[in-house]
């Protein structure tokens, strides 16, 4: 767990406070630019159609994400979205992965 | 087809619609032991004998399920098993009108009250394992019924009741379990003894009806309740028998009775037993020996278990002739057990009827035949953590009384032979046989999932064989060489051809066994790790090259067909394929032994004799070192000694002093590798086959710091390890630093810190398995039913999405490089195939 409480990892989080002009952003973290969170996309309709398509699968079959994830309400996602989700992996470089949004 | 099951409390409706019979009487049979209409053995709640018919349904023994009757409670009883329950409704309701509470009441001075009614709402307290008290008054169950009932249904979600009134919690009437859950057995003697179950409903029947007697005569009060109260126990222990604050109810003998509760838990239970606990036929255990000369894929089975497994064999037109053999053989091996007709019907082959048998067998018929030399079967040992702990080995029937199995499959098993016994079963259909030689044959798992290299290799003495024999000058006569390779299996000509010379190398009758198209460069473990690797010209033969499958330079030792990490194991079975690294396997380990033979091999006293002065050196070294203490711990007592960042005068103290007496270790090092004479025991740890530098330091030279949880010994006496020291001391002796060898001797309170020392590993090993036992068990139960689905989705059993691809990079470990694709491997392969 220490190894995630770096000051390394909260570098970038300071420049961005101090660009940011909106008056709610310069107290909170913008978690999108943590070294730690990866980047997260939302799909589009006809993306996400494709996706189901192609595992032939339904929605429910999905992974989930909760609606409240600090990350959903940063990308302003909404219950029903899937999330493209492009992380960095030891083994395989880079993974995409896709979460359906969900409420409670 | 079932599609959902709901689990609901039975109300009192259904308890009484489901029974077959009232029971009210405590007698079970009459004078002439027929059982009693009403009785706990009623003839309406089903037939445990056999011959009758179930008086309910018509059936027979077997047919009839048995019927559950039922008692009616003179007064309500607490359902234990319940009784948290009940309590925990009860803390969140209004006791007045029944509404729920929660949180939600108004506080008035020190009172609180409803919402809905303005009624105090007062504090309920549970008396384990049954009573309760509202405010400071005890209530009977009678009263709790009263308050449930109050809860309107509107309510009932909120206090999170699913189907079903809570006021059903509270038995009023009482399901009797029919006769065939709880039979009698009949003794020998002709007396019947009544299961543990029918003794307690007998006991609940007594007492309901002493209660109904004299709640109907008008006894006074405390009388009823002291009734009420036994009726209460009795009811709880037909549950469990096993709560706290309850004196256990006993058999006649004294024996605790065996209720519900009991006849479900533990390991013993109904669950762990009889559900998820399941015995098979056509399987085998016994002690395991070891055998160096069988193939890693063998098994050798003792003739007396190869005569009671069977193989079932469908007679054809094609080896009708050769199974009637068997049938002749009848229990002479390899003969045949039984033979199954067409029509389903067993018999056993003895010798008397063989010949009878023998004529009557025609295609159609099934023969189960002895199991013989070849036979595919599985052989496990437990603990079973892996998927190699199941292997498929092929059946080598030997005269002798334990499996044996080869050395080189022990560390996948984990196995050793200090009475270690482990099991075999045979598969009985072709398609269970082929499941297992395509997926479990054991050459399939010499590349270990784990981590992608070979988990299956040479072990101790091969090793040891094949590092002597590849050394730079030796040398055998063509007839040796060709003697070597015959006797490990070898056809001249087909297998090898020596080269045209009169003397061979170790080298070169090493490369008999290396397959062709093999090329690889690698640092063996004798390598020393030169500022300048000469490669090819290296001192110490260091540098293993092979090329085309020749050895050209370099000795093989435990880096090229060691355990977990073989590289030349490694490259074979990537290359050429699990059956090649089988068979290479198989040869190179016995050509070591072979070559053992031969040379011979042995150790002794004088493998650790160390030159005096070299020892002198050392000890001069050990004396300075300790000087050099004393000197640290004279500038601690002055307050000189330099502070390490974030440690304390002592721990800084202690952190020299470490640092010091490491030097003494390296030095030893240095001393016994340039000192110690070639035996041996130096070989086998050159060679990386057992053994490392530090058991020969320790044997040899000094023994060294002991250690307890990575410090010097601290603990002890007050102020003091040990008596033999003064208080306070901090002198190297004092904490543990050894400076005899094992040879040498250790005085007393140098013993004392090595068992110390030895102690720790001990313990730390069987907390250790312990712990990796649990985790594994949790693991395989969290992620047991995951699958790799043919688009390559990881999924659950729900079918739900885990993984787009298996592990993020859709590597198959165990048929991968260390973990890694071999690109340049493949592609060459590939080539190899199109071209």
């Amino acid at each position: 767990m220490s190894k995630f409480i770096n000051r390394e990892n909260f570098k970038y989080l300071k420049i961005h406070d101090k660009k940011s002009s909106e008056g709610d952003n310069l107290t909170k973290f913008n978690i999108l630019k943590h070294k730690l969170v990866p980047e997260h996309v939302v799909l589009s309709e006809e993306e996400k159609r494709k996706l189901l398509e192609k595992y032939n699968i339904s929605e429910k079959q999905l992974p989930k994400i909760l609606a409240k994830d600090p990350v959903v309400k940063a990308i302003g996602a909404k219950p029903g979205d899937v999330i493209k989700i492009i992380r960095k992996s030891p083994v395989a470089g880079k993974v995409i992965y896709y979460r359906l949004v969900i409420e409670e | 087809m079932i599609e959902s099951i709901e689990f609901k409390l039975l109300s009192p409706q259904m308890i009484k619609k489901m029974s077959a019979a009232e029971i009210t009487k405590t007698e079970l049979y009459d004078a002439d032991g027929f059982p009693v209409e009403g009785g706990l053995m009623d003839p309406r709640l089903g037939v445990i004998d056999p011959g009758l018919r179930c008086r309910t349904c018509g059936g027979r023994m077997g047919e009839c399920p048995g019927h559950f009757g039922h008692i009616e409670l003179v007064k309500p009883v607490v359902h234990v098993l319940y009784a948290k329950t009940i309590y925990n409704i009860l803390k969140s309701i209004c006791h007045s009108c029944g509404r729920y509470v929660g949180e939600k009441f108004k506080a008035e001075k020190n009172k609180k009250l409803c919402p809905h009614c303005g009624a105090e709402i007062k504090d309920v307290k549970f008396e384990k394992p049954y009573a309760y008290k509202i405010g400071n008054q005890q209530v009977n169950p009678e009263q709790i019924r009263e308050i449930l009932e109050k809860i309107p249904d509107e309510d009932l979600p909120k206090l999170g009741i699913k189907g079903g009134r809570p006021e059903w919690l509270i038995l009023t009437v009482f399901p009797v379990p029919p006769v065939t859950m709880r039979p009698s057995i009949i003794l020998e003697t002709g007396e019947r003894s009544e299961d543990d179950l029918t003794h307690k409903l007998v006991d609940i029947v007594r007492i309901n009806r002493l209660l109904s007697e004299n709640i109907l005569s008008g006894a006074p009060k405390f009388i009823i309740d002291d009734l009420w109260e036994l009726l209460q126990y009795h009811v709880a222990t037909y549950f469990d028998n096993e709560l706290s604050g309850l004196p256990q109810a006993r058999h006649r003998s004294g024996r605790p009775l065996k209720t519900l509760a009991q006849r479900l838990k533990t390991k013993e239970g109904r669950f762990r037993h009889n559900l998820t606990g399941k015995r098979v036929n056509f399987s085998a255990r016994t002690v395991i020996s070891p055998d160096p000369m069988i193939s890693i894929n063998e098994v050798g089975v003792p003739l007396m278990v190869a005569k009671e497994l069977t193989v079932p064999v469908v007679v054809t037109e094609h080896n009708i002739e050769d199974l009637r053999k068997l049938v002749l053989n009848a229990d002479r091996w390899p003969g045949a057990n039984y033979i199954v007709r067409p029509d389903g019907r067993r018999k056993r082959i003895t010798r008397e009827n063989a010949e009878e048998i023998a004529k009557e067998l025609a295609p159609g018929y099934i023969v189960e035949r002895h199991l013989q030399n070849g036979d595919i079967v599985l052989f496990n040992r437990q603990p079973s953590l892996h998927r190699m702990s199941i292997m498929a080995h092929r059946v080598r029937v030997t005269p002798w009384r334990t499996f044996t199995l080869n050395l080189c499959v022990c560390p996948p098993y984990n196995a050793d032979f200090d009475g270690d016994e482990m099991n075999l079963h045979v598969p009985q259909t072709i398609e269970a046989q082929a499941e297992a030689e395509i997926l479990m044959e054991v050459q399939k798992h010499i590349r270990s999932p784990r981590f992608g290299g070979p988990i299956i290799g040479c072990e101790q003495d091969h090793i040891s064989g094949c590092f002597l024999l590849t050394q730079k000058d030796r040398v055998f006569t063509r007839e040796e060489a060709f003697q070597m390779l015959c006797e490990i299996g070898m056809r001249p000509g087909i297998d090898f051809t020596l080269p045209n010379k009169k003397e061979i190398t170790g080298k070169e009758l090493f490369s008999m066994l290396i397959p062709k198209g093999i090329n690889i460069e690698f640092k063996a473990k004798a390598c020393r790790g030169c500022e300048k690797c000469l490669k090819e010209k290296c001192k110490y033969d260091a540098y293993v090259v092979i090329r085309d499958g020749k050895l050209i330079c370099g000795v093989i030792d435990a880096k090229a067909i060691g355990r977990e990490k073989g590289r030349l194991l490694d490259i074979i079975e990537r290359i050429h394929g699990t059956e090649e690294a089988h068979k290479f396997l198989d040869r190179v380990s016995q050509l070591g032994i072979r070559f053992l033979d031969k040379r011979g091999f042995t150790c002794g006293l004088d493998d650790y004799d160390i030159p005096e002065d070299a020892l002198k050196e050392v000890k001069k070294y050990v004396e300075k070192t300790k000087e050099n203490v004393n000197k640290l711990i004279e500038k601690y007592h002055k307050g000189e000694i330099e502070i390490l960042p974030g440690r304390t005068a002592e721990e800084s103290l202690e952190a020299h002093i470490l640092g010091e007496l490491k030097k003494v270790l390296s030095f030893a090092e240095k001393i016994v590798t340039e000192n110690l004479p070639i035996s041996d025991s130096l070989i086998m740890s050159q060679s990386g086959a057992r053994g490392s530098l530090v058991n020969l330091i320790q044997i040899s030279t000094l023994v060294g710091q002991e250690t307890i949880l990575g410090e010097r010994i601290h603990r002890g006496y007050r102020n003091r390890t040990l008596s033999h020291f003064k208080w306070g001391e901090l002198s190297p002796e004092a904490h543990g630093f050894v400076k005899n060898s094992y040879k040498s001797g250790l005085n007393v309170y140098e013993f004392f810190f090595d068992v110390m020392n030895g102690r720790e590993g001990l313990m730390d090993k069987s907390l250790r398995t312990r712990h990796s036992g649990y985790m594994e068990r949790r693991l395989m139960n969290a992620l047991q039913d995951l699958k790799v689905e043919y688009d390559f989705t990881v999924r659950d059993g729900r079918n739900v999405i885990v993984q787009f691809v298996p592990g993020e990079d859709g590597i198959d470990p165990s048929k991968s490089d260390w973990g890694k694709l071999d690109v340049e491997t493949l592609l060459l392969n590939t080539m190899k195939v199109s071209s």
